[in-house]
């Protein structure tokens, strides 16, 4: 029965992963454009839940769209500042763009928050559900099941919506787009506001569940490469998957091998990726 | 030839000053500020090889110093041999974990390579925490009291510090004259424009992984050199990814592919960072990170050669002035 409680609190973990994944991977898609501070887009989401919590009150509801609404607002405001104009230049600034860029968040935050772990007060979201001897608490079970919904409601943005294709299209041939009448720009903003709502929701749902201090970025930041480089670059459906595998495989880690080993585990997994399948599971080559 | 014999004449000047400057600034405080210049100016010359000459910019070369600082004293704690035989040890490790790396990352785009470089690095950070071989997560310490001179303790920094800039003088002149040669060509060439590079039949895998395996080299050295200081270390101030960023941003700083790039910009920021340190206390050192962070996004998005090239580009206009003054 134990194992089996440790299947389910992966998967659920899992499925987190899988959400702030989908907007690495978009971005990713979008541009060839890999974000470092993609990690750090969830620790910030964190925060926001716990300052609406204690500044406005509210249920899960309300800090989970502050934080979608506060990272989207981010997001598109890095983009048009910042990444617009590295994305033409060479690798040297488009990668030190977002490296820099998450060490002055992830630092700013240690400034700000300090190093301590704190977590949520209790929300509505309280108590356990026993279902056949596994305990599930409310929160992992409406984050996970959240974080599923929204992950799927991404992928079917991008595949059956008009503004799906729009950002498809210039992702596909920028130029061609703009003839189309697509405004690329605007586009690749909207993709960028996307990406940093979805990794703000991820922490705000992380945040109802599960502790947390500045440091985390690093660790999302990492586990997201890892999740994009399995499920394949560019591919949302693919993310989700990944995001389940990887969390699963986190948590079997961390039950037999000892809790310090599931990111060993897991980082190792991608070094072993990159030698043996670099487009994952569902991506197109790199 | 007047603009070669202005930098060759910068050159000798700055060695001399190098040279000169323990004898004139002997306090312990002002030796100190130029061992740990010094040693930022190798670990970022040594990444400039991959990141700024071949444009693969590694965000995870902690690694490689990390190996190179654990070594000698693993050689020391074991076997009791002196901590410098443990150099070699570390070499070869550096260059295994350089084609674990470079190997599958180089067939494809630069980002896979910027990638696993942080993911290997905080990999091992983590995997170094847990193993009691090499102390776990309270590190290894060296010898207390040299027991011959080979242990290379020594009371005062001043050995150090010659010892260090002849390791930087060493390194310089490596990278100078692989600037000279085909080798250089070719980085040069990978760098603007791999698929042109490839089309004219620059062996582009190869050189890449060559200049990856030179660079893992020099950074590992520098890691040695560092414990073999301090005497101490632990997975943090090994692998810890302030360590890779120390050497991105002094590189990118002063001029990311240029020979002396490395060194302008270790000479601004290791007594800027001292500077803040000792204003703010402890706390300084967030307040630094926060710094770097920021800098090194205002390199990125509006001088990415570095001050290096905003000289290049400033340096006519201020000679014009001068001369119609």
């Amino acid at each position: 029965m134990v194992i089996v409680q440790v299947i389910v609190g992966g998967l659920l973990l899992g499925a987190i992963y899988a959400l702030f994944s989908s907007g690495l991977t978009l971005i990713w898609g979008m541009m060839n454009f890999i974000n470092f501070a993609h990690g750090e887009f969830v620790m910030l989401g964190m925060y926001v839940a716990l300052l609406t919590v204690t500044w406005v009150g509210g249920g899960p509801a309300v800090f989970v769209i502050a934080a979608a609404l506060a990272l989207f607002v981010l997001g598109v405001g890095i983009y048009l500042s910042l990444i617009r104009y590295v994305i033409r230049g060479p690798m040297l600034a488009q990668i030190l763009s977002t490296f820099g860029l998450a060490l002055l968040l992830r630092y700013s935050a240690f400034w700000i928050f300090s190093a301590n772990f704190v977590s949520l007060p209790q929300t509505s979201l309280g108590g356990t559900l026993k279902l056949g001897g596994i305990f599930l608490p409310v929160a992992q079970l409406v984050a996970g099941a959240v974080a599923i919904l929204l992950t799927l409601g991404l992928h079917l943005l991008l595949t059956r919506t008009t503004v799906g294709s729009k950002l498809l299209a210039v992702a596909e041939d920028r130029a061609a787009a703009m003839l189309m009448g697509i405004r690329p720009d605007r586009m690749q903003a909207l993709a960028w506001g996307l990406a940093a709502g979805s990794a703000g929701i991820a922490g705000a749902l992380m945040a109802t569940a599960y502790p947390w201090s500045p440091s985390v970025g690093e660790t999302f930041g990492l586990i997201a490469f890892v999740v994009v480089a399995l499920g394949g670059f560019g591919s949302v459906l693919g993310s989700l998957y990944a995001g389940l595998i990887i969390g699963l495989i986190q948590a079997m880690s961390a039950f037999w091998l000892g809790a310090i080993y599931k990111d060993i585990v897991v980082y190792g997994l991608f070094v072993a990726l990159l030698w043996l399948r670099p487009q994952g599971l569902m991506g197109k080559k790199g | 030839m007047s603009e070669y014999l202005t930098s060759r004449t910068a050159v000798c000047f700055l060695g001399a000053a190098l040279l000169v400057y323990p004898l004139v600034f002997s306090g312990a405080f002002y030796l100190d500020i130029g061992v740990t210049f010094l040693l930022a100016a190798i670990s970022a010359s040594a990444w400039n090889i991959v990141g700024g000459y071949a444009g693969q910019v590694s965000v995870g070369h902690s690694m490689f110093f990390g190996v190179g600082a654990y070594t000698p004293l693993v050689v020391y704690t074991l076997w009791g041999w002196p901590p410098i035989a443990g150099i070699p040890l570390g070499i070869a490790l550096s260059i295994g974990l350089a084609i674990v790396i470079g190997m599958p990352t180089f067939r494809l785009t630069g980002h896979y390579f910027s990638m696993a470089t942080i993911a290997v690095a905080e990999l091992i950070r983590i995997f170094f925490g847990t193993w009691d071989m090499v102390g776990a997560a309270i590190g290894l310490q060296g010898p207390a009291v040299a027991r011959s001179f080979w242990d290379l303790t020594f009371r005062s920094e001043l050995p150090y510090y010659y010892i260090f800039l002849g390791v930087l003088a060493i390194l310089l002149a490596t990278t100078a004259a692989l600037e000279r040669r085909r080798f250089g060509f070719y980085l040069r060439a990978i760098k603007a424009s791999e698929r042109a590079a490839r089309s004219l039949g620059v062996p582009v895998r190869q050189t890449k992984m060559q200049a990856l395996v030179l660079s893992a080299i020099f950074t590992s050295v520098a890691g040695s050199l560092y414990v073999i200081k301090t005497g101490f270390i632990d997975p943090d101030s090994a692998f810890g990814i302030l360590i890779s960023v120390q050497m991105v941003i002094v590189a990118a700083l002063g001029g990311a592919g240029t020979l002396f790039g490395p060194l302008v910009g270790a000479l601004i920021l290791i007594p800027l960072q001292t500077a803040t340190n000792s204003a703010f206390g402890g706390g300084g050192t967030g307040l630094t990170y926060i710094l770097y962070g920021g800098i090194i996004v205002v390199i990125a998005r509006f001088e990415p050669g570095g001050l290096f090239e905003l000289w290049q580009r400033v340096a006519p206009y201020l000679r014009k002035r001068a001369h119609a003054a």
